[in-house]
């Protein structure tokens, strides 16, 4: 397999490039269009370069509630990911051992995972306001937001403790650990990388919801409802300025998160037991 | 104490009670919902308990459903056939031609990042292309190819669907990646060995192994394409109906019992679907 790369290498390499800028092509170009002059539009060309459209966003009458809707989405998006984190460690934990109901469990995960998402908006809508309920971004849109978290964090625990070495907690109840010690100090540690992806689905997915939220959110909106919102009514660059701001946050979440594994992954390399590798 | 959380039954129900309630809260309760609003009837202002089929009566009665409803497939079908063959080609590059594990994940992160990032951002972003004055336009223009804008580049199916390709193509890339990582590569030395061609070993040997990744790439896509409403609402300049869309207008009106029966509707024909592609996987293989 070594040596000159085939023809088809080549092609496919460009097939790739060609993929990657479909991919990032559009987002870019918004963030160049961000940059427009004061009087310029939604497209091309460019009537000079500024920081205007920015600056729009910080002025108050503009559009809007934008920083508002950002600190909700932010602490929605805190709140679920914890809750993602912990429920899935729980539910990977409870399918490790079939139990009665654990396959209608399975099948509630996957139909969550594939119930088209305005369905839960209205079914969660409609339950609040007959029961007399109000419908709040912090409880209806926290729950509905929950049904396309958990799936993610489900089936990202199930294939952890499929690869899950069972041999580590024997020996550390051979060692005397309780059943809490084993989990807080071998089972955790263990999967720890994964329970960052975790809260990286769980958080991310939560702060760019919009179905689910719709009719879940009440009268504060978030973000993604916002900036839905303002496609109908607002015609400057102002979006691609809000656009841009949000998917630079988003790429600096995921980069925290990226940076996290891999440094957790040098530390255990240095930390790490060299144990098995001074037999021979 | 100490013997009952021994048995697995119970600690199983313990450590999934948290799961459970959510589940039950926000999912089926909501179905149950649903289904009971379904039957109920409305005025202009309310919504009051009934015992009706006039909302299904209405649905199947009306031409529109049925139209809106081969639309809804349509989406689904091309958009599945562009997601499988771009997110196949590009796993299978990734899987089979770059060669060291580094670039492979640095490759693959580059492929799931826009998935972390905003859906609506990622279609906001097609207007400075694809508008009458956009990108596409007037590079077209330039190279002579044609003399004035094209109109159906935005707001039409076409635009729909390249949003649909552009936002769930990633679906298909994971889980086929996720699957061709899988085999073992003494399969395809052995098949070189025997002489396949390359051409021979992808149709032979990787393509019929790949197969639970491509089904579990298309129950995204299709689940995906066929419950959305604002991918069509936006991309087609409320121009093209789906199914959610109609749900979303009738909740719009405050029509309520006609939006659950649509939903009912369209719930049934996921599952149904849903049902089928699982009998060619098993889900909890696969992971």
């Amino acid at each position: 397999m070594s040596g000159r790369r085939p023809r088809s290498f080549y092609l496919l390499a460009s097939f790739f490039a060609l993929f990657l800028l479909f991919l990032y092509g559009p987002t870019l170009t918004i963030a160049i269009l961000s940059f427009q002059g004061p009087d310029g539009g939604l497209t091309f060309p460019m009537r000079g370069v500024s920081t205007y459209w920015f600056a729009d966003l910080f002025r108050q009458q503009a559009v809007g509630d934008i920083w508002g809707s950002f600190s909700r989405s932010l602490v929605l998006g805190l709140m679920v990911m914890v809750t993602t984190v912990v429920v899935s460690i729980m539910g990977g934990l409870a399918f490790r051992k079939r139990f009665a109901g654990s396959s209608v469990i399975f099948y509630l995960v996957i139909t969550s995972l594939v119930i088209p998402s305005i369905l839960v908006s209205l079914g969660v809508g409609l339950i609040f306001s007959q029961s007399g309920l109000n419908v709040h971004w912090s409880t209806s849109g926290y729950g509905s937001q929950l049904t396309w978290t958990l799936p993610f964090g489900l089936l990202i625990m199930f294939a952890v403790f499929n690869r899950f070495d069972p041999s580590y907690e024997e020996a550390a109840r051979d060692q005397g650990a309780g059943p809490w010690q084993t989990i807080r100090h071998v089972v955790l540690p263990i999967i720890a990388p994964s329970l960052i992806g975790v809260a990286l689905f769980g958080f991310t997915l939560s702060y760019d919801e919009f179905a689910r939220t719709l009719l879940t959110s009440g009268s504060y909106n978030t973000l993604p409802l916002e900036i839905y919102g303002m496609t109908t009514n607002v015609t400057t660059p102002v979006i691609f300025a809000l656009g841009t701001l949000t998917t630079l946050f988003s790429f600096l979440i995921i980069a925290v998160f990226l940076l996290t594994v891999w440094l957790q992954s040098r530390r255990r390399a240095r930390l790490g037991s060299d144990a098995g590798k001074g037999m021979l | 104490m100490r013997n009952l959380l021994k048995n697995r039954h119970l600690s199983g129900w313990l450590l999934a009670a948290p799961l459970s309630a959510v589940l039950l809260l926000f999912l089926v309760l909501p179905i149950v919902m649903i289904v009971v609003v379904s039957f109920w009837g409305a005025t202009e202002f309310s919504i009051y308990p009934a015992f009706l089929f006039d909302n299904y009566a209405f649905l199947f009665g009306s031409p529109v459903t049925y139209s809106v409803f081969f639309n809804t497939f349509k989406y689904a079908a091309i958009t599945w056939v562009f997601t499988l063959g771009i997110g196949f080609t590009v796993a299978y590059f990734l899987a089979f031609h770059v060669r060291t594990l580094t670039w492979q994940i640095a490759l693959f992160l580059l492929c799931t990042i826009p998935f972390w990032t905003s859906n609506i951002i990622r279609m906001i972003s097609w207007i400075p292309f694809l508008g009458r004055n956009g990108l596409a336009n007037s590079t077209l223009i330039s190279w002579g190819v044609i003399d004035e804008p094209v109109e159906w580049l935005l707001f039409s199916d076409f635009s729909v669907i390249l949003a649909f390709v552009h936002l769930y193509t990633l679906f298909m890339v994971v889980p086929i990646f996720n699957t061709m990582m899988r085999i073992d590569r003494s399969l395809i030395e052995a098949a070189y060995d025997n002489g396949a061609s390359g051409f021979q070993t992808l149709t032979n040997v990787i393509i019929p192994l790949t197969k639970p990744g491509i089904m579990i790439g298309s129950i995204f896509v299709v689940t995906l394409v066929m419950g959305d409403f604002i991918t069509v609402r936006f991309m087609s300049g409320s121009q093209s109906a789906n199914v959610g869309r109609l749900i979303s207008n009738d909740i719009a009106l405050l029509q309520y019992p006609s939006a659950a029966a649509t939903a009912v509707v369209l719930l049934a024909t996921v599952l149904l679907i849903i049902a089928v592609l699982l009998r060619f996987v098993d889900i909890r293989k696969e992971l």
